[in-house]
């Protein structure tokens, strides 16, 4: 170490990695940092798990957070360590003290018997011995092309099929790789490949690749079609869970104001017990009626389909809600919603039936709007908020704003999600502009955006 | 009770919380320790059922102290928390006093500790032994009270008007459960160490389940925690809990059965799943997953 760092020490690794947190959006005060380095006054540092334990139960202080540290603390401490390498010129791969590098160079490593064991460790989730295994797996087949390709996930994947290690089940009895691997093995071990890869990279040309920002796409909304649904389903459990109470809280009160008995015969005390002034008890939120439209074209349909999902997996808290999907038609499915649980079961179930792409598959806002308002006309409450989820791309299609006025004119309260960010509304064909003057516009691409929506939608009064 | 001294380890308190009948996961007996070693709240939080409360009751029978325990709910405000007046007390004490006493007298008189009702937060304070106080379901108050909160864990004292500051006599532990259902304000969240607990993994609960019905054949609480993992992974109204975990390997020995086969999990599911559309799904994917019965 230079003896510059060594008089910053570990005070100060730790301050960065406290920066590195708030970079990422982690709220971390000074007390939390002072907290840290209680902790770690009362834990054994030797231990890695009790290590990162303490940082954690005082640095981060929610799910989200949580996540976001395991991330960061993984990226930060490999990195630090990796520059203090480069710094004192500590090498692994020379090949003279023995060691991988003769295990490398040496014997042939036998890869029928690595593969036996890599998924054996797999089938053990033994961490200690995958990550052995991974160091082992690189030497082996990392280096053969003396560079690889040169880009990290590549490698992974090429390594990984020379081990012959897939999530399904494979033949041959008694082999562990039988029964298919656990996934959440085989992705730690990627994890780990990836790592070592990485740092051998490091060692060949000396310096250290720029560290990269956790994506926003941590913490988007699934956009793709490979969205992974587990992903989905935990958001929606999250959601629900967060405004299960809200929900019943809106139940639970009663329509009319309530005197407070208990707070005016406290207040009476200051008039020698004679109730002068009243309290009440707070008047409750309404539970709103709901019509939610979607945009369901390509553009936009995992996340309207998911925010479909959302919107019913909460549909407690509202007094009805109906549900319409559509592309350059309107159709109703919120049966659809109340059939099938499953958001891969809605999703299909809405691509087949439900009939909303005519000729084209092109979005057509105009006639949407007409076509809805011939729909519901009649029975759109004055109380009813409506939401509409959708870029406003309307393919150069007469956006006809006059009907959504209308419309907007019919119902108590008009929202609508655009599920791009705000850097790309009136781009292109996007025609958000022409509907903003007529409802409140929200932008809504990542989980927090979007649980805020549903948090104003449930609890604010209407303006 | 035997008062136990604050533990030297992390390893001391997993065994102390072990013989209290409560397995800790290797993040909850750090934390716990943690907040033992540094006297600082802990927030738990967590899906329903994974033993958020049980913790702190753990916590106090390891200790040997008394666990005190606000149950929080909407609606909960400082009179019902923290102390109140006793105004009919007070109204009586000013009306014998009524002639002859003067002004400044009764008023002195009237808000001393007398007429002073401790309520949980303010009893957990002023207690002359150590407590454990347990603050349940904080997430069911509204922010206000969370406020209100503040003094007490950062300081460990509690301003009353009328009385001036009371300090702590004794520094309780403080353990805070949420289920996550709002967002709690990060100045709560700043001064408190923070747990999260998650269903715990298939060994975990398979050890916490042969605690909890021990006479259960040990390849039936296998069979039943793989069972209940799976169920967990639908997308149910309200997953099951540890808590209904053991309720149901109870139900199985008092059933005496030897094995869980589609007819046995038709006939208990209901232990661990409580909601109709729920029974339907679980009956649907789990049930028929299972061999049928032995003929």
């Amino acid at each position: 170490m230079t003896p510059q760092s060594a008089a910053r020490g570990i005070d100060a690794r730790l301050l960065e990695l406290g920066d590195e947190l708030r970079a990422e959006g982690v709220a971390i005060g000074t007390s939390e940092l002072l907290d840290a380095f209680a902790a770690l006054a009362v834990v054994d540092w030797t231990a890695r798990e009790d290590f990162r334990g303490a940082l954690a139960a005082t640095l981060a202080k929610s799910p989200e957070d949580r996540r976001i540290f395991d991330l960061v603390y993984d990226r930060f401490f490999f990195r630090a360590v990796e520059s203090a390498a480069l710094r004192e010129g500590v090498r692994e791969w020379t090949g003279n003290d023995g060691g991988e590098a003769a295990l490398a160079d040496g014997p042939q490593i036998d890869l029928e018997e690595l593969r036996a064991q890599i998924a054996q460790a797999l089938a053990d989730f033994d961490e200690a011995r995958m990550r052995d295994l991974a160091r082992l797996a690189v030497a082996a087949l990392g280096r053969h092309e003396s560079s690889g390709s040169g880009i990290l996930g590549v490698d992974v994947q090429r390594i990984r099929r020379a081990l012959g290690l897939r999530s399904e089940a494979q033949l041959g009895a008694g082999d562990p790789r039988r029964e298919g691997l656990p996934r959440a093995a085989l992705l730690r071990f990627e994890e780990m490949l990836r790592r070592e890869l990485e740092r051998a990279q490091i060692e060949r040309t000396e310096t250290l690749t720029p560290a990269r920002p956790l994506g926003e796409l941590d913490r988007a909304l699934p956009s793709g079609p490979a969205a992974d649904l587990v992903a989905v389903h935990r958001v929606v459990a999250a959601l629900r869970r967060r405004l299960a109470s809200q929900g019943g809280e809106l139940r639970g009160r009663r329509r009319h104001d309530h005197i407070d008995i208990r707070r005016t015969m406290r207040a009476s005390l200051q008039t020698g017990g004679v109730p002068i002034v009243i309290r009440q008890r707070p008047r409750r939120p309404r539970r709103p009626e709901l019509y939610v439209l979607c945009d369901v074209s390509t553009s936009v349909t995992s996340a309207s389909v998911f925010f479909l999902s959302v919107l019913h997996a909460l549909h407690d808290s509202f007094r009805r809600m109906r549900s319409f999907v559509f592309i350059e038609r309107v159709s109703e499915v919120t049966d659809v919603f109340a059939r099938e649980r499953s958001f891969k079961a809605v999703s299909d179930a809405i691509s087949r039936d439900a009939g909303v792409a005519d000729v084209s598959g092109y979005t057509d806002y105009g006639r949407v709007w007409s076509e809805f308002r011939a729909l519901v006309e009649d029975d759109l409450d004055p109380r009813a908020t409506v939401i509409v989820l959708g870029d406003a791309r309307t393919n150069g299609r007469d956006p006809r704003p006059a009907e959504f006025a209308a419309l907007a004119s019919r119902a108590r309260r008009m929202l609508w999600l655009n599920p791009e960010p705000r850097l790309y509304w009136n781009y292109g064909d996007s025609v958000i502009a022409a509907y903003a003057p007529f409802c409140e516009v929200f932008e809504c691409w990542t989980t927090r955006q979007l649980e805020d929506f549903v948090k104003s939608l449930t609890s604010a009064a209407p303006a | 009770m035997s008062v136990n001294a604050l533990p030297e380890s992390v390893d001391e308190l997993a065994d102390g919380l072990r013989a209290a009948d409560y397995l800790p996961g290797a993040s909850a007996a750090l934390v716990a320790y943690l907040a033992l070693r540094l006297g600082k709240p802990v927030l738990v939080e967590g899906p329903a059922g994974v033993g958020k409360t049980e913790l702190a009751k753990a916590l106090a029978t390891y200790l040997g102290r008394e666990l005190i325990r606000l149950q929080c709910y909407e609606g909960l405000d400082e009179a019902k928390a923290l102390y109140e007046w006793n105004y009919r007390k007070q109204l009586l004490r000013i009306q014998a006093e009524a002639d002859g006493a003067g002004w400044n007298e009764v008023q002195d008189d009237i808000f001393g500790r007398e007429f002073l009702l401790a309520r949980p937060l303010l009893s957990a304070i002023s207690a002359t032994e150590p407590v454990v106080l347990l603050i349940d379901e904080i997430d069911k108050t509204d922010q206000e009270f969370e406020a209100m909160l503040l003094e007490l864990l950062s300081d460990f004292q509690v301003t009353i008007p009328e009385l001036g500051r009371i300090a702590a006599s004794s520094q309780p532990v403080v353990v805070l459960t949420s289920n996550n259902s709002r967002e709690l304000t990060e100045a709560l969240k700043r001064r408190c160490l923070y747990l999260w607990l998650d269903y715990p993994s298939l060994e975990h609960e398979l050890e916490i389940v042969r605690l909890h019905a021990p006479e259960l054949h040990e390849t039936v609480a296998a069979k039943l925690v793989e069972i209940v993992g799976m169920v967990r992974e639908l997308d149910l109204k309200k997953p099951p809990s540890i808590a209904e975990s053991i309720d149901w390997a109870r139900a199985l020995l008092l059933l005496g059965a030897d094995e869980i086969n589609e007819e046995t999990f038709a006939q208990t599911m209901s232990v661990i799943v409580k909601h109709r559309t729920d029974l339907e799904i679980v009956a649907a994917r789990v049930g028929l997953a299972l061999a049928p019965a032995a003929q």
